[in-house]
């Protein structure tokens, strides 16, 4: 885990003032490296950018000053290839069943119909899903429509997974076990994974380094390494080391909270 | 009773008091016959076989003209939403559309291109194509912005977006679209016969109008409303299959 996978430089983004409102200056500046294979999770107050800041790194959003990097090579307001993005709403395909879903973005390549059937097959597995892999998402639960749009960003096999609190909307019990299904994925694909968060527990349990977000603007306060190794997930949540992780995020996240519920 | 079985007992009340009321005289037999003797005479026109050819005309017009509607209409509320300011030029035009007589520019459309099918159906796809083009717009309007992100995180240009994500998903309200354009083509199509032409079953219910031809005239209605309502039938139970995967 040496070697920079994903590079921000002086990263900041203002919106330009509307005729609804000021000028806004959202994030930064950020200086940042994601390191190959690692699972780094964003943690700051709500309001902060921390969308907006994945946004940039996924090339849907410009920064306004700064530059990102992918594995060297500019991103610049386009969607480089190798990057899978699982947003906090449902972006599941209501006209879809949940393996058309899960095969979409594969269809949109060169790859043959039976490697696709194949890697789908798998996700379905993985997912638990295979019971569903005819059902159209109106007929799944919000814990499992995003299990599908994790697998149909999975099967795509992206170098780089972004997720914008994806387990956001469910209630705690499954997102503990959508976070040790994560690690285990996360694991297998020797993908780098950003995960934000809103959520201590969360950060303190699945993350190689957390960085902790300031109030807007949003900048990079510190960056804690939880030091886990290959042992972690919910497990670590009785153990004192986890205790103090979630302190430390506490201590730092409860003034820049205060501030950002008095600027709001 | 079930709301669609009072409906049917309804529709069958108001027939057998019209046939009474015909029967016993009090409406008169110029203005219209019972309506026992409208189904023998359909029977007996649709047996014959001279009427056919107006039939599959007519039909063809309408489905000429709503076919075109549908999908220029689709294309053209596309384009218009990914255009802004073309959408805000429009929008209060679109609003005040059907407040336009389009049937004020058929004898143009006659003088145009003559007195044979192409006025008749560009009627029927002038009445169809704003409503598909309102309700495509109103669609498109509807998708959620994170599938719009979705589509760029799958790194699909315009056409792919509009084809594969964006109208999709704005199907059901599409579809909206699209059974008012069954409907105003009909309308279109059918008024513009019965205006001037010289065939077609809008004509033939002129015709039969002009020559007090009551035994051909109520059939014939009573033949485009049974169209009417069949294609009407065919789409809602469409619609209620396709909604039936979307909607709980």
């Amino acid at each position: 885990m040496s070697e920079v996978h994903v590079a921000l430089r002086g990263v900041t983004r203002v919106f330009p003032a509307t005729a609804a409102q000021r000028e806004v200056r959202a994030l930064g500046p950020i200086d940042l490296d994601l390191m190959r294979g690692e699972f780094f999770v964003v943690v700051g107050p709500s309001g902060c950018g921390k969308s907006t800041l994945l946004e940039i790194i996924a090339g849907l959003n410009r920064p306004t000053e700064g530059a990102v990097t992918l594995e060297g090579n500019p991103v610049a307001g386009e969607v480089p290839e190798g990057i899978g993005v699982v947003f906090q709403e449902d972006a599941s395909f209501p006209w879809l069943t949940v393996t058309d879903n899960i095969a979409f973005g594969l269809r949109q390549t060169a790859l043959d119909k039976a490697e696709i059937a194949t890697r789908v097959d798998h996700a379905l597995r993985l997912m638990g899903l295979t019971d569903f892999a005819a059902a159209y998402p109106v007929q799944l639960s919000g814990g499992m429509r995003q299990r599908v749009c994790l697998a149909r960003t999975l099967v795509q096999r992206p170098r780089v997974i972004l997720l914008d609190e994806p387990f956001g909307a469910l209630d705690q019990q499954t997102r503990f076990l959508m976070g040790d299904e994560l690690l285990r994925l996360w694991r297998d694909s020797g993908a780098t994974v950003m995960l934000i968060t809103h959520s201590l527990d969360e950060a303190g349990m699945l993350a190689d380094r957390i960085g902790v977000m300031s109030a807007r603007p949003g900048r990079m306060l510190e960056i804690i390494e939880t030091r886990w190794g290959e042992e972690r997930g919910s497990r670590v949540v009785a153990t004192p080391r986890f205790g103090e992780i979630t302190a430390r995020l506490w201590q730092l996240l409860r003034d820049e909270s205060q501030r950002a519920m008095a600027g709001a | 009773m079930t709301a669609g079985r009072l409906r049917f007992a309804l529709a069958l009340a108001l027939v057998l008091l019209l046939e009474a009321l015909s029967r016993f005289g009090v409406i008169d037999r110029f203005a219209m016959i019972p309506p026992s003797e409208i189904l023998w005479h359909l029977g007996k026109i649709l047996s014959g076989g001279e009427m056919w050819p107006a039939i599959g005309k007519t039909l063809t017009n309408v489905a000429m003209a709503c076919i075109a509607a549908i999908i220029v209409g689709v294309i053209l509320g596309t384009l218009i939403h990914g255009w802004r300011s073309l959408r805000e030029t429009l929008d209060p035009l679109f609003a005040a559309y059907y407040a336009i007589p389009v049937y004020a520019f058929y004898p143009l459309f006659i003088v145009i291109f003559g007195l044979g099918d192409v006025p008749q159906v560009l009627i029927g796809f002038m009445l169809a194509l704003v409503a598909v083009i309102v309700n495509t717009l109103n669609g498109l309007d509807r998708v959620p912005r994170v599938l719009i992100k979705t589509a760029r995180i799958q790194r699909l240009g315009p056409l792919a977006t509009a084809l594969k994500i964006t109208l999709p998903y704005a199907v059901p309200y599409i579809f909206t679209g699209v059974k008012l354009a069954v409907a105003y083509s009909f309308i279109g199509v059918i008024g513009a016969e019965l205006i001037m032409s010289r065939t077609g079953l809008g004509y033939e219910i002129g015709f039969a109008y002009n020559n007090f031809d009551n035994a051909v005239m109520y059939p014939l209605i009573v033949l485009v409303l049974a169209i009417a309502a069949t294609v009407n039938t065919m789409f809602f139970l469409w619609e209620k299959k396709m909604l039936a995967r979307r909607r709980k």
